[in-house]
């Protein structure tokens, strides 16, 4: 088990007993209707004294389940710690430590199967420590306060090219540069952050914020160049061999959109739900004509799926107007995907759930445009190998639904921009880049990380994968050593 | 951290019809024919799809064509050189297959001529027998006819009014050459232009079961695969025109799906450029 250095904080048994029978302390929340209207963040945070007040909870259990629970193992009792005596700067720095992103995770984590899932005040008081609101006010304290927490660092000699700038690509970049690398991030938007510039809505998470991190990243040394293809313009060997770099990380993410393939999927108002957030969020759509990429603002809207990007673009489709926002989702709400908080926020600002749905068909008028959704009723049979119980079609149930526009959100694929260029980089049957449990792929020197060896999953998973991939590449720098058999993990 | 392209000339071909040649080395060295890039003029502006028209690796040039339709496209065309392109990303999608047909017909109906001539020079330079019909609607809308009849063997000019070459459109001496090969000597077709040209081309071969490529300039955000705003249906089965095309076997396509869906986002496109005119005027 790992040792976490505190401060000295003793709890006396009543003290004790008082924290664990305490309530979480509420974040306060933008009015549902009046949030309905604007792109502004929903959670307005916490303040210097509600930190204070929530940090005071935690029970500094010695065995720490939460930092169990913690993809990159954030020693988040010695943060609560810092914060509890209102010392921010040090549990800034702790935080800093294992953690690139702070204000993106603090955010967007799934905190209650994480670090809240596994806290101890959880079984005690019924309400887990507000950890990812205290990792937000920090982050966000230190951005409002004009500090950054740079270390001066060393210099190694050795150059890596990480391809990809989204969250797992820059956990890697960050660990690495604190540990003397030189780092090249190759980026194909003119954007960097991937699915947390094109993807995530800035009522979930700012832009500034973002680029805050962003920025942090470059002040410690990092280089960024965007609209860069890596595949074509550079192929992994150029950036081996004419580029001279080290090591290669590929965190390119799953970003492909899925489709059902039903009949009507090709009519004029249906789109993926990455098309949607990227005209919104890369493009900036929402301001058009002042920019000039349009987007389509149905009346009537349904978005499929029932992960975080189908709450994302319902949300966002209710903000640029919809009359009706239905969210289509062929299994129950225990089900679903979604972080808990977006399905409660989905609600609030009006969106009607459609549970156990799935759509058979889209209908278009004269002129190719779509006018309504045929759905079927669905029940729950036997789990399948997710251990989700799988939905099957209840027959005779069909309804039509009228709706002037549709948003696929059922899921995304292995991007093959990459793979096709690189031959000799095996991959899964599903096109997934194949790597091993160091992240080590099938070709010499190149590690991959995140949803492009995982599917599909979520930010903090990506950021976990890249820490424990930065570890990996030190220690290839080090002993340069590569297993003679490629043995594939699972993950 | 950004990266930004210089422009090193741009020149009107004709009033909507531009050609800009970047400075771009590396996109220079990596270019095959059949592929596209990215461009954006400026941070607010939209990634507009444009094929790799010509480019030459020994001065680090890339040359590009633009036709100013929309607002986007309108605001590269007023760049002047000098500027830089706030983005331009390449080369993406597939690049030509250049099969070994013994001749092969190369039809460019009007700015098709950029994605038509280095297709046209890559299977010349391999030998194959290259007849070209360069389509227009007037004289004045042909350019690039001396560098297209230079990779030729045999080099047909059509226009609609008949001001130039054969008067009609490119089907008619495309259905006159297949009629006449006798000993099937013709392996392909490429027809690259507008959308109703494409089709047309492929319904003129279709009876002759001439492979016939054509290559689709549909709806795209980022062009590498993330939105599928480009997809099509090929086969029966969904593809990405960015990162599976641009270039489909066009006997396969769902062509009224292709027609409708280019003109989705017509209303905004013309709500867009009415702003843009009242501005510039």
């Amino acid at each position: 088990m790992e040792k976490y250095t505190f401060c000295g904080t003793k709890l006396s048994p009543q003290e004790r007993q008082a924290r664990a029978r305490s309530k979480r302390h509420p974040i306060g929340e933008e009015n549902g209707k009046v949030r309905a209207q604007n792109f502004d963040e929903v959670n307005l945070g916490y303040d210097p004294e509600t930190a204070i007040a929530e940090a005071k909870r935690c029970l500094l259990c010695p065995a720490a389940p939460c930092v169990q629970g913690c993809p990159v193992r954030i020693k988040i009792p010695e943060m609560l710690e810092y914060v509890s005596l209102g010392d921010f700067d040090k549990a800034l720095s702790v935080l800093k430590r294992d953690n690139a992103l702070p204000a993106v995770t603090g955010r967007v984590c799934p905190q209650e199967v994480q670090c809240e899932g596994s806290c101890t005040l959880k079984k005690t008081s019924g309400e887990a420590l507000g950890i990812g609101y205290v990792e937000r006010f920090l982050a966000d304290w230190e951005r409002n306060n004009g500090k950054t927490h740079s270390i001066e660092l060393p210099k190694n000699g050795k150059r890596i090219a990480v391809v990809g700038s989204g969250p797992g690509s820059l956990s890697v970049a960050a660990d690495l540069a604190k540990s003397g690398c030189e780092v090249h991030i190759f980026e194909a938007f003119h954007r960097a952050g991937g699915v947390l510039t094109y993807g995530i809505p800035a009522f979930r998470l700012p832009k500034e914020v973002v680029d805050h991190e962003i920025e942090n990243l470059v002040k410690v040394g990092i280089t960024i160049h965007t609209n860069k293809i890596i595949g074509t313009l550079y192929s992994i060997e150029d950036l081996q061999n004419a580029l001279k770099f080290d090591a290669v990380y590929l965190g390119i993410g799953a970003g492909l959109p899925k489709f059902m393939n039903i009949q009507g999927e090709d009519l004029n108002g249906v789109s993926s739900a990455n098309e949607y957030l990227t005209r919104i969020n890369l493009m900036k759509s929402y301001l058009f004509p002042h920019y000039d990429t349009p987007v389509h603002t149905g009346k009537k809207i349904a978005v499929v799926g029932g992960g975080n990007v189908a709450m994302d673009a319902v949300r966002t489709a209710v903000r640029l107007g919809a009359e009706k926002a239905y969210l289509i989702y062929r299994r129950s709400r225990e089900e679903m995907p979604a972080r808990l908080e977006e399905i409660h926020h989905a609600e609030q600002e009006g969106v009607e759930f459609l549970l156990l749905c799935n759509p058979l068909r889209y209908n278009g008028d004269d002129h190719g445009w779509l006018k309504s959704v045929d759905c079927v009723r669905m029940e729950l049979g036997e789990p399948d190998a997710s251990g989700r119980r799988s939905p099957r079609t209840i027959e005779g149930s069909e309804f039509k639904l009228d709706i002037d526009m549709a948003i696929i959100a059922v899921g995304t694929g292995a991007n093959p921009l990459v793979t096709q260029a690189t031959p000799d980089l095996a991959t899964n049957k599903w096109g997934y880049v194949a790597a091993d449990s160091q992240f080590r792929t099938s070709k010499r020197g190149v590690f991959a990380g995140g949803d492009i060896v995982r599917g599909a999953a979520t930010v903090i998973l990506a950021m976990g994968d890249g820490r424990a991939a930065a570890a990996s590449i030190l220690s290839y720098l080090k002993e340069n050593t590569w297993p003679e058999n490629f043995e594939p993990s699972s993950f | 951290m950004h990266s930004t392209t210089p422009i090193l000339s741009i020149n009107e071909i004709t009033p909507t019809i531009f050609e800009m040649v970047l400075d771009a080395p590396q996109v220079a060295i990596k270019a095959k024919p059949g592929q596209f890039a990215i461009a954006m003029s400026h941070a607010e502006g939209e990634r507009i799809p444009l094929t790799l028209a010509n480019w030459d690796s020994t001065r680090g040039t890339v040359t590009l064509i633009i036709m100013a339709v929309g607002t986007a496209t309108r605001k590269l065309c007023s760049m002047r050189a000098g500027e830089h392109l706030f983005a331009f990303a390449a080369p993406l999608g597939q690049a030509s297959e250049l099969k070994p047909y013994e001749t092969v017909i190369m039809v460019a109906g009007g700015v098709g001529v950029a994605p038509i001539y280095p297709i046209a020079k890559a299977f010349h330079a391999k030998g194959t027998r290259v007849i070209s019909i360069h389509a227009a609607r007037n004289e004045k809308l042909l350019f690039w006819d001396n560098m297209l009849k230079n990779v030729s063997n045999e080099f047909i000019v059509t226009t609609d009014d008949g001001s130039r070459g054969e008067q009609g459109l490119a089907t008619k001496p495309l259905q006159r050459l297949l009629e006449n090969d006798s000993q099937k000597k013709i392996g392909g077709v490429y027809a690259i232009g507008p959308a109703q040209m494409m089709h047309a081309c492929t319904e003129t071969t279709r009876p002759f079961a001439t492979h016939t490529v054509v290559s689709l300039n549909t709806i795209m955000i980022d062009g590498t695969g993330m939105c599928g705003g480009c997809r099509v249906n090929v086969g029966g089965k969904p593809k990405f025109t960015c990162v599976d095309g641009p270039e489909f076997d066009g006997h396969l396509l769902d062509w009224p799906s292709i027609l409708i869906r280019q003109n989705s986002y017509k209303r905004e496109e013309n709500c867009s450029l009415n702003r843009y005119i009242e501005q510039n005027d």
